[in-house]
């Protein structure tokens, strides 16, 4: 269900590092189930600079509003402009498909706050039960 | 928390579940917009077991009701039911409610959930000398909502007692369902044709299940809260602590039509004729935002730049496919085509008084 080699938030976004430098961002399977249908999302401009932590961006459902958290520090060099026709990929292919941005990692130690699948997966359990 | 008679099937069909009104209760099943659209296309069930029903009863309940509510009861006849309001001297919402006249000198209102306590209060503390008997009785019913255009189809062949074609709008008759005796009425809260369903049973699990398998095999699908929101605003259906409550005038809402000036005193009369005189200061609108955002309640509004109110309901519509919502606005404001704007997260959108209701289903 969570791939390997994605890295997790505690606020439940995923990165997966790629080309070195750069890491696709999406929520995860378990935000999306939490959201329920998503219908909107508000993406940020490409330059933005984020500060790990920021919010990047707000993914609506019928019922709910979240923020969606920078896992990481640096500049939006993309945006999944699919997303503003089809806001439901987020719940059809949340670590795919639904991604939802692209940033320039400025200092990739910060990926050792993150969690690892495995890590991911417990951290999920216990807020289930 | 208080839980339904139907919990242990909510658990079951792994319904995400929520607080509502002091109450556990699903707020979807399979997803909002699924169960929205099940609704719209083929039925829904319900359980709206925390709505709250209160019963009046004695040889005065008719002048009673007459002197609460706004609507003429007198109309009322056992097995018809009408749209009403609790009201305040001042004209406002204590509840919207339905008025059931279940007999001569019988009447049951059907208040919501989050006001049960508080209007079954407010009616006992004006019962003055008239000569009722008031109850509470919203623990004892479990109450099913069957909504949607194949509702009529799903339930005739499990009730008994009852011809369904003949049951009118806001009409309701005794039947059985699975030997469960039961009050069906052809009132719902979703802008479609469908029934609620109020039982006294012990068993009314077994009213559910038979509904759910009869209707599987046609698209029935068991619906949350969150549909039930997002259908009854479609239909441009007041919610109680949204769009009304005890600030919000009866004719400011717009529900001039359950106002009736020529029955005889009732609460908020005086204010009420004279805000008809005058005409109101403000009006409930419905609106569609023009560009891209979700307009959620309490989101601020601008005229002019000017802050004005704040958005009362607002959603995405799942059928319309649309960003829609209700606000006052300043009664010059308020003819359709006007464009005003929402706040979201600080940025201003712009929005345009629409007609309403935003959905009509189209009538044989």
């Amino acid at each position: 269900m969570y791939p390997n080699d994605y890295y997790y938030s505690q606020d439940h976004e995923w990165i997966k590092v790629e080309d070195g430098q750069i890491g696709v961002v999406g929520i995860t399977d378990f935000a999306q189930k939490q959201l329920g249908d998503v219908v909107y999302v508000e993406l940020p401009e490409v330059g933005t600079q984020l500060e790990f932590h920021q919010t990047l961006g707000v993914v609506e459902s019928v019922k709910a509003v979240s923020d969606i958290y920078s896992p990481v520090s640096g500049e939006v060099v993309e945006v999944n402009q699919a997303l503003n026709d089809n806001p439901e990929l987020i719940n059809e292919d949340p670590h795919g498909q639904g991604w939802i941005v692209k940033i320039k990692i400025k200092d990739e130690s910060e990926l050792q706050k993150l969690m690892s699948a495995t890590e991911y997966e417990k951290y999920i359990e216990g807020i289930e039960e | 928390m208080k839980q339904t008679r139907l919990y242990p099937l909510h658990k079951k069909l792994k319904a995400r579940m929520i607080e509502f009104a002091g109450w556990e209760m699903p707020v979807e099943y399979t997803g909002i917009v699924e169960e929205h659209l099940a609704v719209r296309t083929k039925a829904g069930l319900f359980d709206v077991s925390h709505m709250g029903e209160i019963l009046i009863t004695g040889p005065e309940a008719l002048n009673f009701v007459q002197f609460l509510t706004p609507n003429n009861a007198a109309k009322l006849f056992p097995g018809k039911a009408q749209y009403s309001a609790l009201t305040t001297e001042k004209g406002t919402f204590v509840d919207d409610l339905l008025v059931y006249c279940l007999d001569e000198g019988k009447y049951l209102l059907v208040v919501n959930a989050a006001n049960t306590d508080k209007d079954y209060q407010w009616v006992l503390s004006h019962q003055g000398n008239f000569q009722v008997t008031v109850e509470n009785q919203s623990d004892l019913v479990t109450q099913l909502a069957l909504q949607g255009p194949l509702a009529e189809e799903i339930l005739q062949p499990i009730v008994e007692k009852i011809d369904l074609s003949q049951l009118k709008p806001f009409t309701f008759s005794w039947g059985t369902i699975k030997g469960e005796e039961v009050l069906v009425s052809r009132t719902g809260y979703t802008g479609e044709d469908g029934f609620e369903i109020y039982t006294y049973s012990e068993k009314p699990a077994l009213i559910w299940e038979v509904i759910l398998e009869q209707g599987e095999s046609k698209g029935l699908l068991p619906v949350g809260l969150g549909a039930r929101d997002t259908l009854r605003l479609e239909a441009c259906l007041m919610l109680y602590g949204n769009d009304i409550d005890e600030t919000t005038t009866v004719l400011e809402a717009g529900l001039g039509w359950i106002v009736k000036f020529k029955k005889g005193d009732f609460l908020g009369k005086e204010v009420l004729l004279r805000q008809k005189e005058e005409g109101v200061r403000r009006k409930l609108v419905g609106f569609e935002l023009l560009e891209r955002g979700i307009p959620r309640p309490h989101y601020p509004v601008y005229i002019d730049g000017q802050e004005v109110s704040q958005v009362t309901s607002g959603t995405f519509s799942p059928y319309l496919k649309k960003s829609i919502g209700l606000t006052y606005l300043p009664v010059e404001y308020t003819q359709v085509g006007t464009v005003f704007e929402v706040g979201i997260r600080g940025k201003r959108v712009k929005a345009q008084v629409v007609p309403t209701p935003f959905y009509k289903r189209a009538r044989e």
